[in-house]
C-alpha cells in the first residue's frame, strides 16, 4: 500500500472541481422486503475518477442498475448534468451516461468493430429507409461511423483486431473492448464495473493507464472494483457501500484509515479496542452483515 | 442398402497404426479399383439395365443412356476424374485443392448409393432380379468396386479414446460405437483447401456464370424429374456429389470467388432465376417454379425477422394472408365486399400497407414479451387471423371474407398491357401462364433481397443482431429495443404482404385455409420456419435453398402420403443434430453452433 499515495500525487490533472456530472439524491432501491440499496447520495464531477468499493453484496451492482436505468430506484432521484434522467436504460445512455458490464455482455458473434458501431447507435440517426435506399447521406454517416470506430480501437489498441470475432478475444481484450464499445456512444460520464475482475497484475495496470486517458478526455468515470490497489491508485474519491448504505466518502487516505471501512472488509473488531460505541457500531454491522448475507446474495450483483 | 454399415465393423479390428484405409486392402489397389470402378461404371451406364420400358425412364437402350442412368453416369464420371485427380494427373489438379481422397470416397458412395437404389427399385417394381439385364450387373459391381477401393484409401486415423476398466457393458457398447463414429468420420474428412490467390477478374466473372449455370441445370433437372424414382436418384446424387465436391474443396473457393463479387453474383442469381422459364416447354414446372419462389420469399421475409432480430415468430403466414386477401378484395374478384378493381401497382400497395398495419397492430402488444413466450403469441395471432377470415362471412359476423369459400375468382393481371393471365410467345419460347407470373414473383422476390442484404448491413441490422445477440447490453448500448424489434417485425410483415398480392392472383382464390400454422402443404407458419431454419438463420441462400427442397420434396414424393409430416419432422430432427446451423451456414452462426471448431480468426466481410 505504500506505492497508492505517490501515485495519485503524480497523476496528471489535479481534481478539479468541475461542474457537477451526476448527482444521484437519496437513491433507495427495494426488491420487496429487501432494501439493497439505501438512500445513497453520491455526486462525481467533471474530470474526476470516483471509486464505489464495498464487499460483496453492499449493492454496488444495483446502484449501478439504478444509474443507468436498469432498474427504476425506489425512492430518491438521479440526475446527469441537472437533468432528471429517464428511467429506460436506452435513454440514459442517450443522455450521456455509457457503462459496462461486470460479467462482460458483448455481442459475441459480431466483429470488434460492429460492437464499436452498435456502441454508435445513439450518435446516429439513420433509420430503415436510408439503409435500404442508400442516399449519399448513409454512406457519410457510415463512413463516418466507421472511422469513429476504428479511433476507439485504436484508443484501446485493438485496432489490429477489428475484423476479429469479439468471441475470440482473450479475456483482457474484450474487457478493452466493452470499453471502446461503451466510449463509442460518446458519453460525460462512463460507468465501469470491476474492470480489473480477472485480470492478471499487468493487464491491470494497462487498464489503470486506459483509465487516466479516457478522463483526460474530458469523461468523468465511476467505477465498482476490489482491487483496493487499483482503486486508491486511480480514484480522486472513493465512496465505501456497505449494506446497501455509503458508509464513508473521501479521498483514499481518508477511506484506507477509516475503521468502520476495515471492520465491514474484514468482519472484525480492532485490536486496540476503539471508544464502546464504535465497537457495537461495528458489531452491530456484523451481525446485520451476517443476517442479511443469505437474502442479499440473491439479488446481489444482478446485472440484469 | 446396408452395406455401407459393414465398413466401421471391419475397421473395428485394424489397429490404429496411422494411416491405413477403413478396409484392407493396400491403398495403391483401392486407388486403382476406385478409379476404373469409375470408368466402368461410366461404360455401364451405356448398357441396358432392364428389358422392359415398364421401369420408367426407358432403361433398355444400349448405347444411350436414360433416366437414372444418367445420374450413375454423373456421379461415375465425377469418380473417374477425381480417381484420376488423386494419381496427380496433370490438368486435374484444380478439381482437388483440399485433397482427392475424402472426395473420392463420397463420389464413390454417390455413384454407389444411386447405382444400388435404381437396381434395387427396378428388381422391387417389376418382381425380382430376373428383371436386370448384364448392365445393370455390370454396374452394381463397378460401382461396389469402386467404393470399396475408395474405402480403402488411407486417412489420419484419430486416436481412440482408451477404455475405463470399470464400465459396464453397454457403456463399452457405446464406447466403441463412439470411436468407430470418429474413425468412420475421419475417414471421410478432408484438408482446408489452399486459398486461391485472385485471377483476373473477368476469369472470376466467368467462373461465377459456370457455377450459377449448373446450379440452374441441376435445379431445372431436379424440379423436372417426372417420376418418383428418378427424384430419389436426384436427391442422392445432388447431395452425395454436392459432398464430394465440398470435400474436394471446391464448393469452398466457388464462396471466396463469389464473396469477391457479390454484387455480380446476386444480379447473376437472379438472371439464372428469370432464365428458368425459358429452359420449359409447358407450364407444368412454371407452375412449381412461381409456388417455390412464393414460398421462399416469404421465408426470406421471416428470415429478417427470425435470423436477424432474432424475434421467433410462429404466425408469419399471417402476413402472407393479409395481403393476399387485402389485395384480392381490390382487384375485382365478384365475391368481394368493394366493387373496386385498381391497378395491380395500387393492389400491391393495399396489401402491403395492410400487412404493415397488421403487423405493427400485432408487433405493439406482443413485442414486449421475449423469447417462447413471445413465439406462442405469434402463434395464437396466427391463428385468430385464419378464423377470423373464416368467420367474417356474414353469419358470423359481417361478410368481409366470404368465409370459408375465400375471395374466388380473382381476375388475372394486366400489367401495362401484359396480360399475364395467357400465354406469350417471346422469340421462339412459349411463356405460360404461370410463367408471367414466375417473373412477376421474382420482381419481388429481389425487392425482398434489396431490402434484407441492405437493411442488414446497416445501423438498423446490427441493431436487429446486436438485440438478438444480448439485448440487456443493446439497451445499455442506446438502443430502443422496442422500436427496432417493431421496425423489424412491420418490415417482415409488409414483406410477406407483397409476396401476398402475387400469391392472390396466382391462386385465383383466396381462403382461409391456405394460411394455416401447419399443414401438408407451404407455405405455412410451421413450414416457412423449418425453410429458414433448414437452410440456414440470417443468410439469403439458406431460405431460398430450403424453400425449394421443402416444396419439392412433398410434391415430388406424393408416395410417402401420410407419411410425409413424419418424414418431415424426422429430417428436421436429424439436421438440428447434425448440422444445427442449416445448410447454408452464417457465419456467425456456424461458429455459435461449434464451439469446439476452430474459429477463422477473421471474417472477412463485415454486416450481418
Amino acid at each position: 500500500m505504500t506505492t497508492d499515495t505517490t501515485t495519485r500525487d503524480t497523476a496528471p490533472g489535479a481534481p478539479a472541481p468541475g461542474t457537477t456530472v451526476l448527482d444521484a439524491r437519496g437513491v433507495t432501491m427495494r426488491f420487496g422486503g429487501l432494501t439493497a440499496v439505501n438512500n445513497v447520495d453520491l455526486t462525481v464531477n467533471s474530470g474526476e475518477i470516483v471509486g464505489l468499493i464495498g464487499p460483496n453484496g453492499a449493492g454496488k451492482t444495483t446502484f449501478f442498475n439504478c444509474l443507468t436505468g436498469l432498474y427504476i430506484p425506489t425512492e430518491g432521484e438521479v440526475r446527469y448534468k441537472d437533468r432528471v434522467l429517464p428511467a429506460k436504460s436506452f435513454k440514459v445512455t442517450a443522455a450521456g451516461i455509457a457503462r459496462t458490464f461486470q460479467n462482460i455482455r458483448l455481442f459475441s458473434n459480431m466483429t470488434v468493430l460492429e460492437n464499436v458501431l452498435v456502441g454508435r447507435h445513439t450518435r446516429t440517426k439513420e433509420g430503415f429507409w436510408s439503409a435500404v435506399l442508400r442516399g449519399p447521406g448513409f454512406h457519410r454517416a457510415e463512413k463516418a461511423s466507421r472511422e469513429r470506430a476504428e479511433e476507439l480501437l485504436e484508443f484501446v489498441g485493438l485496432a489490429s483486431k477489428a475484423d476479429h470475432l469479439a468471441r475470440n478475444l482473450p479475456y483482457g481484450e474484450q474487457r478493452k473492448l466493452e470499453i471502446a464499445r461503451a466510449l463509442a456512444s460518446e458519453p460525460g460520464l462512463l460507468l465501469l464495473d470491476e474492470p480489473t475482475a480477472g485480470m492478471n497484475p499487468q493487464e491491470t495496470r494497462a487498464t489503470e493507464e486506459l483509465v487516466f486517458a479516457i478522463r483526460d478526455k474530458g469523461i468523468a468515470v465511476l467505477v465498482i472494483e476490489h482491487d483496493m490497489r487499483f482503486i486508491f491508485n486511480l480514484c480522486d474519491r472513493v465512496a465505501v457501500l456497505v449494506q446497501g448504505q455509503k458508509l464513508v466518502e473521501g479521498d483514499s487516505a481518508t477511506v484506507q484509515g477509516d475503521e468502520r471501512v476495515i471492520a465491514a472488509y474484514l468482519g472484525e473488531p480492532l485490536e486496540n479496542d476503539p471508544g464502546a460505541a464504535e465497537a457495537a457500531e461495528v458489531e452491530a454491522a456484523e451481525a446485520a452483515q451476517a443476517d442479511a448475507s443469505s437474502d442479499t446474495s440473491a439479488g446481489k450483483e444482478n446485472d440484469r | 442398402m446396408t452395406t455401407q454399415t459393414t465398413a466401421p465393423k471391419t475397421s473395428g479390428g485394424v489397429a490404429g497404426d496411422g494411416s491405413t484405409g477403413l478396409i484392407g486392402i493396400p491403398a495403391h489397389l483401392g486407388r486403382a479399383l476406385a478409379t476404373g470402378g469409375g470408368l466402368l461404371t461410366v461404360v455401364s451406364t451405356f448398357l441396358a439395365w432392364t428389358w422392359t420400358a415398364e421401369f420408367p425412364g426407358d432403361l433398355t437402350v444400349y448405347g444411350y443412356p436414360g433416366g437414372l442412368q444418367v445420374l450413375v453416369l454423373i456421379a461415375g464420371a465425377l469418380t473417374t476424374l477425381l480417381g484420376l485427380a488423386s494419381y496427380g494427373v496433370r490438368g486435374l489438379g484444380w478439381l482437388v485443392p483440399a485433397g482427392a481422397d475424402a472426395a473420392l470416397k463420397f463420389a464413390a458412395l454417390s455413384a454407389f448409393a444411386t447405382t444400388w437404389y435404381t437396381v434395387i427399385a427396378i428388381s422391387a417394381q417389376l418382381g425380382g432380379l430376373v428383371n436386370l439385364e448384364p448392365g445393370a450387373y455390370v454396374a452394381a459391381a463397378a460401382t461396389l468396386v469402386a467404393f470399396l477401393g475408395a474405402l480403402a484409401l488411407p486417412f489420419e486415423r484419430p486416436e481412440p479414446d482408451p477404455f475405463d476398466p470399470d464400465d459396464t457393458g453397454w457403456e463399452q457398447f457405446k464406447h466403441t460405437s463412439g470411436n468407430n463414429w470418429q474413425t468412420v468420420k475421419a475417414a471421410f474428412a478432408s484438408g482446408t483447401p489452399r486459398t486461391l490467390r485472385p485471377l483476373p477478374s473477368y476469369v472470376e466473372i466467368l467462373i461465377i456464370v459456370a457455377v450459377l449455370a449448373v446450379a440452374l441445370l441441376v435445379f431445372t433437372y431436379g424440379i423436372g424429374t417426372e417420376y418418383d424414382e428418378l427424384f430419389v436418384g436426384f436427391l442422392i446424387t445432388a447431395g452425395l456429389g454436392f459432398a464430394a465436391l465440398n470435400k474436394a474443396g471446391l464448393i469452398a473457393q466457388a464462396t471466396q470467388i463469389t464473396s469477391r463479387h457479390t454484387n455480380i453474383t446476386v444480379c447473376g442469381a437472379f438472371i439464372a432465376a428469370a432464365c428458368f422459364p425459358f429452359t420449359q416447354t409447358d407450364d407444368q414446372y412454371a407452375t412449381l417454379g412461381v409456388y417455390i419462389l412464393i414460398f421462399a420469399t416469404v421465408a426470406l421475409g421471416l428470415n429478417i425477422v427470425v435470423g436477424l432480430a432474432g424475434l421467433l415468430d410462429l404466425g408469419y403466414v399471417a402476413f402472407l394472408g393479409v395481403g393476399a386477401y387485402a389485395a384480392s378484395m381490390v382487384s375485382g374478384s365478384p365475391s368481394s365486399p368493394f366493387d373496386l378493381h385498381l391497378p395491380f401497382w395500387a393492389a400491391v400497395l393495399v396489401g402491403a400497407a395492410a400487412s404493415l398495419v397488421f403487423g405493427v397492430l400485432i408487433g405493439a402488444p406482443t413485442l414486449r414479451l421475449r423469447g417462447d413466450y413471445l413465439a406462442i403469441v405469434t402463434l395464437g395471432f396466427g391463428e385468430i387471423f385464419r378464423i377470423t377470415a373464416n368467420n367474417l362471412d356474414g353469419t358470423s359476423g359481417p361478410d368481409v371474407t366470404n368465409g370459408s369459400n375465400g375471395i374466388s375468382s380473382i381476375p388475372d393481371l394486366n400489367v401495362l398491357g401484359f396480360d399475364l393471365g395467357v400465354q406469350h410467345d417471346i422469340g421462339g419460347f412459349t411463356i405460360g401462364r404461370f410463367a408471367n407470373y414466375f417473373f412477376l414473383m421474382l420482381i419481388i422476390t429481389a425487392v425482398v433481397v434489396l431490402v434484407f442484404r441492405r437493411s442488414g448491413d446497416s445501423r438498423i441490422g446490427r441493431a436487429w443482431v446486436a438485440i438478438r445477440e444480448d439485448e440487456t447490453a443493446a439497451l445499455a448500448m442506446g438502443i430502443n429495443g422496442f422500436r427496432v424489434k417493431l421496425i423489424a417485425f412491420a418490415v417482415g410483415a409488409t414483406l410477406a404482404g407483397l409476396a401476398g398480392t402475387v400469391q392472390a392472383h396466382v391462386t385465383y382464390t383466396v381462403t382461409p385455409e391456405q394460411y394455416l400454422f401447419a399443414g401438408t402443404t407451404p407455405p405455412n407458419s410451421a413450414f416457412l420456419l423449418a425453410a429458414v431454419v433448414l437452410g440456414g438463420m440470417g443468410t439469403i441462400a439458406g431460405p431460398l435453398i430450403g424453400a425449394s427442397l421443402l416444396f419439392l420434396i412433398p410434391n415430388k414424393l406424393q408416395f410417402l402420403g401420410d407419411y410425409q409430416l413424419f418424414a418431415f419432422g424426422l429430417a428436421l430432427v436429424l439436421l438440428m443434430r447434425f448440422r444445427p446451423e442449416g445448410l447454408i451456414a452464417n457465419r456467425r452462426n456456424k461458429l455459435e453452433f461449434h464451439e469446439e471448431a476452430e474459429a477463422p480468426t477473421t471474417l472477412s466481410k463485415t454486416g450481418a
